[in-house]
């Protein structure tokens, strides 16, 4: 081959390649464009996630509470002295409907008499009892008070931030009206909702709360942490450290990574035939949520917990095992302790899985209305996500916004979860 | 600065009695310049003052170099040296690393290399690459070496495509070993068939420069020498500059020779006067076995 | 006696039981001159001694405390001679009994109730005191066997960790039992449910409707079990759901892994990651109350309607949920491709993206349908995104602006609220979770087996 060929054959490819190069480089261009909008889509999806529930739910911290000159009128009330057996059957109601009439005299006819009571929540009563209960020497005398109002009252109010009519959905005119003249005489605001953090559930969402709620999350969590941490790590420690190789370790290994894709709802019909069916446990219980949730969160554990055995260099086991330790020794002095971070991130993680789940507590029948604290871990209960649930289904708007926050609580416990999962996975992470 | 000696570096023979009173070389010495002939008058590629830089650590000092047409540049020196890096550089395989900047003034056929118009597709269609491991794709055998073809559009048709395989494969040397199973995938293949397999792929897009980057360290003797055969018969087509490990190998292949020290190039020769009559006591003590 | 003060009662005892056997292998030591002459250390004599107290009657008080109602509610049953012959009334009937027994009085019960009531009360009573009684004889007896059976030649440290290794071969067996529950919870009762209703009626049937009339003459008296529109709603959300997942979370762990500079990797991945830490109740919320009405009204703009419960809502939150699942995992398989490979590709001249497609994502192609696939099987067993946000129709439809209903929903709908467990209704359920369970498990396991497969090619 001459050399001027060479280079003929040479500059004939040149040619050939600098033809295709414009529309080479174009398709580069298009396909980085398309990983760049993937990542945009990604993070505009979170911002837009987490801008949608915060604009719902900031509302919620805030209730709107009605400030009224309450007389604890022993006629109206009907009690002559102030003890707990009296107070179940004081006439509240009454005395709130008195200090309306009064600050409202001008307001006669049945139906419009009705509009205006209906305008302080019917959970009101209870919070004068509460009061009156814990301040005896108040029977007789007068104070300010301030009461939670309607959550339409509250709804209205809400709305009349974003425009000057406000939502009119449930409010009458007449409504509107007193309101208006109550919030500039200062006597209606919106003051930071207690009740929110201190109750349970109630079908009025003005008095409905997510203590119980949360209470039962915990407990669930309890029952879950106990049962699945220690069964976890020994698990991981026998396959990680003792298990032979052979049929049945692989038959172990295959169901852990099986389960860890099972869906959770099937752990829920696990719970349900075998716990509640036949082990008689009882319904509801963070008990029996607990276990469900233990059997669910074994596998991220297991899984995590074998990683962290399996960063422990063969060279500490070696040094122990040749000063005469037995293999347990090795296992529990030495490779233990410094598997432990890992072990515990894994856990956290397995943990906010597990606080976040609702589709099994639902089948084991954690989806009861429950007003009261639970107060054991065999006490009917529910769980913040089922709580979210129940909310999302209920028609008023209130509850939009109270659902809102609660996901917004959630969703805290869950930051601060994983946060500290990374932070201790940070900080206790060694390197060999 | 100091005067590390031999017995501080080390591996020096074991073999050799502890008795023997050996030359002190200082092998930290601060390069000036380059010795020998380290330009050319037929050029393909001429590099002058290059840096190469790895963030803030600097790789690569001053170095100019010529390799001329139809050659084998031979680049040899101990291990972190920097040989690797420059060679990198020649096809612009450096841009994948992160952090890595390259200033000098390198050109081939007088078109600079690192021009900010440059388009590094159709260079890098110039100055092929064979790696250091065999780095088949998992593809057949046909498909690898119809890879380059194929992205350049340099076939138009099949059988131009299946003339070009065959043509690379022959070149390469696989031809007779592999025509019974172009559609075997390429991983299939043992280690030394595998690099001649890369460097079919190479030649595929008609490159003018074939980097080679130590090719040969995991490959068996027999394997060895069957790449270097054939790296003596692609010179007549291409320029051909290889890094490697093995000094024999740059002695039995290249024209000329170029050792590096410490990102510095100490000297470059023709082939014969490096390994006989080295002019740098650095070079000197690193054929000779004393460090490396 | 109060299950949880037998409990802590037995724990003293093992506390007891543990300083005992300290104590005595330290006296012994005493006597022969040091600790060496013993054959193990104090504390695996007091863990030796402990374990005998405590195991055993630990593992009695188990199985007790899990079986003692299921004995007394048979025994109480067996007592009373004639009972009704539906389990649902057996229920009641009991239900009755144990109110009685507890005090709370229901109405007048008939005398035969109210002996049942009374032989349950003595029942009760008997059993927790045997209980108590066996469980502390048991803790008491074997513990001081052991303290007296004590001998400084006893391989103390052997034994105690024999035991600690069956107790880690239990624990590792958890996955094997959480299994075999599975499958005998779900496979027990779809068996009942495929007695009643034909088990192809099930698979082929065009029809569903669960609902069972109280009374004969009702409308609708018959529920129709035909489980197709279940399965193609199911179907249908999750072909939305990878449409939208797959992609996005391909290209932009791609753009992750091979264009983006160390910077942006560790500020997008993170952000990208919290979509996998949001409950999934909180998507179900944002499908229906954000995304839902968004199409409805884009829809309408548009011309067309879309029912307020739509499939392509639930698909469309669905999806984005499943982004950071695909992304992490094809992440993962496209960082295990080697450098190697892409140098070989971009030497010869390739572009990136032509190296990323024609040579990367083949190379890594195994591992990604895996993960696809493990994808896909999230997607069909996801329950709250589609309960809140696709309906309970059961359309049989490929319009995606309808309601459909998926399986999990149906297992949902059908299992809360108030359920009787002998009728089809709920054994449809577990049918239904029995579909779910070996799909998912099918899926799961060719997976799982392809992933491990392309780990391996390139370890």
């Amino acid at each position: 081959m001459t050399d001027s060929n060479q280079s003929n054959g040479h500059s004939s490819v040149r040619e050939r390649i600098e033809q295709g190069l414009a529309r080479r480089h174009r398709k580069e261009k298009i396909f980085r464009g398309l990983g760049i909008a993937s990542i945009a889509f990604g993070i505009l999806v979170v911002a837009l996630l987490f801008t949608d529930i915060i604009s719902k739910g900031a509302g919620a911290f805030r209730q709107t509470a009605i400030e009224l000159q309450i007389t604890y009128d022993p006629a109206v009330l009907g009690i002559d002295k102030v003890d707990h057996e009296s107070l179940t059957w004081a006439n509240f109601t009454g005395v709130i409907r008195e200090s309306l009439r009064a600050r409202f005299p001008e307001v006669s006819g049945r139906s419009d008499k009705r509009e205006l009571y209906s305008m302080v929540s019917s959970g009101a009563p209870f919070t004068l009892r509460d009061r009156l209960e814990a301040n005896p020497e108040l029977l007789g005398k007068t104070e300010q008070v301030w009461l939670a109002a309607d959550d339409d009252v509250d709804t209205f109010v809400k709305s009349l931030d974003d425009s000057k009519e406000g939502f009119r959905g449930r409010t009458s005119e007449m409504m509107a009206g007193w309101i208006q003249q109550l919030l500039k005489s200062g006597e209606l605001k919106r003051r930071f909702n207690t009740a929110f953090f201190t109750n349970g559930d109630s079908r009025e969402p003005e008095q409905a709360g997510i203590r119980a709620a949360l209470v039962g999350s915990l407990l669930t969590l309890l029952v879950t942490l106990v049962l699945s941490f220690p069964i976890g790590v020994a698990a991981a420690i026998y396959l990680e450290e003792y298990a032979p190789k052979n049929r049945w370790t692989d038959l172990i290994e295959v169901n852990i990574n099986n389960l860890a894709a099972v869906p959770s709802i099937v752990f829920g019909l696990l719970g349900l035939a075998i716990f509640i069916n036949f082990f008689e446990l009882p319904r509801s219980a963070p008990l029996v949520g607990g276990l469900v949730l233990t059997l669910m969160t074994l596998p991220t554990i297991i899984i995590s917990s074998r990683a962290a055995l399996k960063a422990v260099p063969p060279s500490i086991r070696e040094a122990a095992m040749g000063m005469g330790a037995s293999r347990m020794q090795v296992v529990f002095h030495h490779v233990l302790p410094l598997a432990m971070p890992g072990m515990l991130t894994g856990a956290i993680i397995g943990m906010a899985q597990a606080l976040g789940e609702t589709a099994p507590l639902l089948m084991i029948g954690m989806v009861a209305f429950i007003v009261d604290v639970p107060g054991g871990v065999t006490d009917p209960a529910t769980v913040l996500p089922v709580q979210i649930f129940l909310w999302a289904d209920s028609p008023e708007r209130a509850f939009v916004e109270r659902t809102s926050a609660a996901i917004m609580v959630l969703l805290s416990f869950l930051i601060v979860m994983n946060a500290s999962a990374v932070w201790l996975r940070k900080k206790l992470e060694r390197r060999w | 600065m100091n005067t590390m000696t031999l017995d501080t570096a080390g591996h020096a023979a074991p073999a050799q009695p502890q008795t023997v009173e050996r030359e002190t070389v200082d092998t930290q010495t601060v390069v000036k310049e380059t010795v020998g002939q380290p330009l050319c008058d037929n050029a393909k590629l001429s590099m002058r003052n290059v840096n190469v830089f790895y963030g803030e650590a600097q790789a690569i000092h001053d170095v100019s170099l010529d390799i001329g047409r139809n050659e084998v540049v031979a680049m040899i020196g101990p291990s972190g040296c920097g040989k690797s890096t420059f060679l990198r550089c020649l096809n612009r395989m450096n841009d994948t690393i992160e952090g890595c900047r390259v200033d000098g003034d390198l050109t081939l056929d007088g078109e600079a290399i690192y021009g900010p118009k440059v388009d590094v597709v159709p260079l890098r269609a110039r100055v092929g690459m064979v790696f250091q491991k065999p780095n088949p794709f998992p593809k057949t055998i046909y498909e690898n070496v119809a890879y380059g073809p194929k992205i350049h559009g340099i076939a138009s048709r099949r059988a131009e495509l299946d003339e070009i395989v065959e043509d690379s494969l022959r070149r390469a040397g696989l031809w007779n070993e592999v025509k019974d199973r172009l559609d075997k995938p390429g991983t299939g293949l043992s280690g030394g068939q595998q690099q001649r397999l890369c460097i079919a792929r190479a030649i595929a897009v008609s490159p003018e420069v074939i980097l080679m980057d130590e090719p040969c360290s995991a490959l068996d003797p027999i394997a060895t020498a069957r790449i270097e055969e054939l790296i003596d018969e692609l010179r007549e087509k291409y320029t051909i500059a290889i890094v490697t490990h093995s000094m024999q190998q740059a002695a039995r292949v290249s024209q000329r020779t170029a050792y590096f020290h410490l990102g510095h190039l100490v000297e470059v020769n023709d082939t014969e006067t490096v390994f006989t009559n080295p002019q740098h006591a650095l070079t000197e003590a690193y054929i000779t076995g004393r460090f490396g | 006696m109060q299950t949880s003060t037998l409990f802590a009662l037995l724990l003293l005892l093992v506390l007891v039981a543990y300083g005992t056997g300290f104590s005595r292998a330290v006296a012994a030591a005493r006597g022969r001159g040091g600790l060496r002459n013993l054959a193990a250390l104090p504390s695996y004599y007091g863990l030796h001694t402990a374990l005998w107290c405590g195991l055993p009657a630990l593992l009695l008080l188990g199985g007790w405390l899990l079986f003692d109602d299921a004995i007394i509610r048979a025994l109480v049953m067996n007592s009373l001679p004639d009972k009704p012959d539906t389990v649902a009334g057996q229920n009641l009937l009991y239900a009755q009994i144990q109110n009685l027994a507890a005090g709370h009085l229901l109405g007048d019960a008939s005398p035969q109730v109210q002996a049942a009531a009374e032989h349950f009360s003595t029942l009760q009573q008997r059993g927790s005191v045997l209980q108590a009684a066996l469980t502390l004889i048991l803790a008491i007896g074997l513990g001081a066997i052991a303290v007296l059976r004590f001998s400084p030649q006893l391989r103390a440290r052997e034994k105690v960790e024999s035991v600690l290794k069956a107790v880690l071969i239990t624990c590792a067996c958890a996955a094997i039992f959480t299994t075999v529950g599975i499958l005998l919870s779900v496979l027990f009762e779809s068996l009942r449910f495929f007695h009643e209703v034909p088990i192809t009626e099930f698979l082929f049937g065009l029809q569903w409707s669960p609902q069972m009339a109280m009374r004969a003459d009702q409308v609708g008296s018959s529920g129709a079990f035909g489980a197709v529109p279940l399965f193609t709603g199911t179907l249908m959300v999750s072909a939305i759901a990878m449409f939208v997942a797959v992609p996005v979370g391909l290209m932009s762990a791609i753009y992750l892994a091979e264009y983006a500079s160390a910077r942006v990797r560790n500020l997008a991945k993170p952000v990208i990651e919290i979509l996998a830490g949001v409950p999934t109740v909180v998507y179900g919320f944002f499908a229906a109350l954000t995304v839902a009405p968004f199409i409805r009204e884009t829809a309408a703009a548009v011309g067309l309607h879309a029912s307020s419960e739509s499939a392509l809502a639930a698909g469309l939150v669905m999806g984005i949920m499943i982004i950071p699942f695909v992304s992490s995992l094809s992440d993962d398989v496209i960082n295990a491709v080697p450098q190697s490979l892409r140098d070989g590709a971009l030497g010869l001249g390739s572009t990136k993206s032509e190296t990323v497609r024609k040579v990367v994502i083949p190379a890594a192609l195994p591992g990604i349908v895996g993960g696809v696939l493990l994808a896909v099987s999230r997607a069909i067993g996801e329950t709250m995104i589609v309960v809140m946000a696709a309906g309970m129709a059961a359309n049989l439809t490929a319009n995606p602006l309808e309601s459909v209903t998926t399986v999990t929903v149906q297992i949902v709908t059908l299992l809360v609220g108030d359920q009787e467990f002998d009728s089809p209704k709920t054994l449809a359920a577990f049918a239904l979770g029995l579909m779910l369970f070996l799909s998912t498990l099918v899926l799961n396991f060719i997976a799982l087996h392809v992933v491990k497969k392309y780990r391996e090619q390139y370890d």
